[in-house]
């Protein structure tokens, strides 16, 4: 399944937070969305994942579903969202519960997910006592679960330390070379972005509009840390983003 | 402390070696943070009883005062053995129970919807606010005449107590549930019921348990006015009865009765706590 945004802008209120979005993301791959702080991504992502309505344009899903898909449009957490009273498999089996699945069916996904996100032997683990890396896989596992056809991403890394972000990351690359899934994924940072994206979009400060949209054809499993290929795109990216962020930096807040 | 800031000599500038004198960096953390000390509440209670049973056989205290409380215990085993305890008693534990059971239910469904639906809020938060700081006490009369002179009454005064407070408690509570929760529901297609039950419920509970809390204690408060006021059993009616005949240790007997009541149901809440709420940090 494909996504479709044709022309889609936004507005709260008098403050227009996104301009003319008009964007494809394609089966199978990851679509970073990066732009200064406050220029509209959760937004954007809340209106593709049908959380609110775009007050202008339209949000198409090309295609149907994958066959067993629960939740078409998954969503995966800045701040992990996971119920404190639920250990990591009852945050899995929430999700699952909602369906009409036998009881060993429920129990096959979880392990499957829980596994993949090796995280099977805390799966009786209250999140209170899970590290930020391990709060941010239940996560994806629980979106992993319902088996979506586009996750969408909210800077998943942010809340995480620098290493845990790169073991994070490179866990994310193996689920994706294991199982490619469709992907946009938020981020204002951009060594994330070139690590993962198969495109990247650079969005202006708020009102944002599209900048560029750079493809990075360099399959996931060769982007190594420091690979020259990828200084060279991330340095791209930077010079287009930073009079944005500047300036983005120097505009006062309004409401919130 | 000296030495080892001297300790690579051959680096170390000559003037960084003259440092006067070394001492420890002055502690300024530690405190607000009470912690547990189990022994020490009821050592509070031993100390003040012995500090009693001390004053009133020297003389110190005058027996109009204060009744000994030895007294008052023995008061107390006569009335188990005899059971007039349990015919007071009970009584007075199905009364709390009854009312206290409609009161919080009543409470917690009303401040559910006050917490979820915009026109309940609109149209209920006034009228929570204007009952809430009527003595319910002064409504008994009304309450007799509406119920009768017997238990419905008495029924009908705690649960109109426990009510209020339930009410405001539960719907800060849910006011208090983490939206992001809430939102995480939603984008994986969990029904409104789910939702409630799932997500909103839990997440209130530990602001439910507190007003729990206040609104027992209102209860007991209630349960001994109520009684005090016209019932032929019941703690209240027993203390009632003990006072205008000034029998002191009778008296006290009662009043003890209702302290360890409260402290059954505070530690009962305790339990229950632990048990739900375990999930906190
Ligand atoms: N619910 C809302 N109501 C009003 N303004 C909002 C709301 N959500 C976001 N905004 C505003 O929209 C702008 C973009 O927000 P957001 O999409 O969160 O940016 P980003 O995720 O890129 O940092 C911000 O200026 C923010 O203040
Ligand atoms: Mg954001």
């Amino acid at each position: 399944m494909e996504l479709s945004l044709r022309n889609v802008s936004h507005a709260y209120g008098e403050t227009q937070v996104l301009d003319d979005i008009s964007l494809r993301v394609p089966a199978g791959q990851i679509s970073c969305i990066v732009g200064p702080s406050g220029c509209g991504k959760s937004t954007l992502l809340r209106l593709i994942g049908g959380l609110e309505r775009p007050t202008e344009g339209e949000i198409l899903q090309l295609g149907n579903p994958p066959a067993g898909c629960l939740n078409p449009l998954t969503y995966v957490f800045q701040d992990f969202a996971l119920l404190p009273w639920r250990t990591a498999e009852g945050n899995v089996r929430l999700v699952l519960e909602e369906h009409r699945l036998t009881y060993s069916e429920v129990k096959e996904i979880t392990y499957d997910v829980l596994g993949r996100t090796s995280l099977l032997e805390f799966r009786d683990v209250l999140p209170k006592n899970l590290s930020g890396g391990m709060k941010q896989r239940v996560a994806i596992a629980r979106a992993l679960a319902v088996k979506p056809a586009v996750m969408l991403m909210d800077e998943p890394l942010s809340a995480l330390d620098a290493q845990t972000r790169e073991l994070l990351m490179e866990d994310l690359v193996r689920l994706w070379l294991r199982t490619p899934f469709t992907s946009v994924y938020v981020t204002h940072n951009l060594a994330e972005a070139v690590r993962l994206g198969h495109r990247v979009v650079v969005l202006s400060r708020r009102p944002g509009r599209i900048r560029e949209t750079v493809d990075i054809s360099l399959p996931l499993d060769q982007r190594d840390r420091g690979n020259p290929m990828l200084a060279d795109i991330e340095n791209h990216l930077w010079d287009i983003m930073r009079d944005e962020a500047a300036e983005a930096d120097q505009e006062l807040v309004h409401g919130g | 402390m000296a030495d080892d800031l001297s300790a690579p000599k051959t680096t170390m500038p000559k003037t960084r070696m003259q440092v006067s004198e070394a001492r420890p960096v002055r502690f300024r953390g530690g405190g607000f943070r009470p912690a547990r000390r189990r022994w020490l509440g009821p050592l509070v209670f031993v100390v003040l009883i012995a500090l009693a049973e001390w004053g009133t056989r020297s003389g110190w205290i005058g027996n109009l005062t204060l009744p000994r409380p030895s007294d008052v215990a023995s008061t107390l085993w006569e009335m188990a053995l005899s059971g007039r305890l349990w015919l007071h008693l009970a009584p007075s534990l199905t009364r709390l129970f009854v009312g206290a059971t409609l009161g919080v239910s009543a409470g917690i469904a009303v401040g559910l919807l006050i917490g979820l639906f915009t026109y309940a809020r609109a149209a209920l938060v006034p009228l929570v606010a204007a009952l809430f700081p009527i003595p319910k006490i002064a409504l008994l009369p009304l309450f007799v005449i509406w119920f009768g002179i017997d238990e419905m009454s008495k029924y009908a005064l705690i649960a109109f107590g426990t009510f209020t407070p339930t009410v405001v408690a539960t719907y800060g509570a849910v006011d208090n549930v983490d939206r992001t929760l809430i939102r995480m529901g939603q984008s994986f297609g969990l029904s409104w019921h789910s939702i409630v039950r799932k997500i909103v419920l839990p997440g209130a509970m530990p602001g439910i348990l507190s007003g729990l809390r206040i609104s027992l204690a209102i209860a007991v408060i209630l349960l001994v006015a109520a009684e005090m006021l016209g019932a032929e059993y019941g703690i209240g009616a027993f203390i009632l009865e003990a006072g205008s005949l000034y029998d002191l240790e009778r008296l006290f007997a009662g009043v003890t009765i209702l302290s360890l009541l409260g402290v059954t149901i505070s530690f009962a809440l305790g339990l229950v706590e632990a048990k739900l709420l375990n999930w906190r940090s």
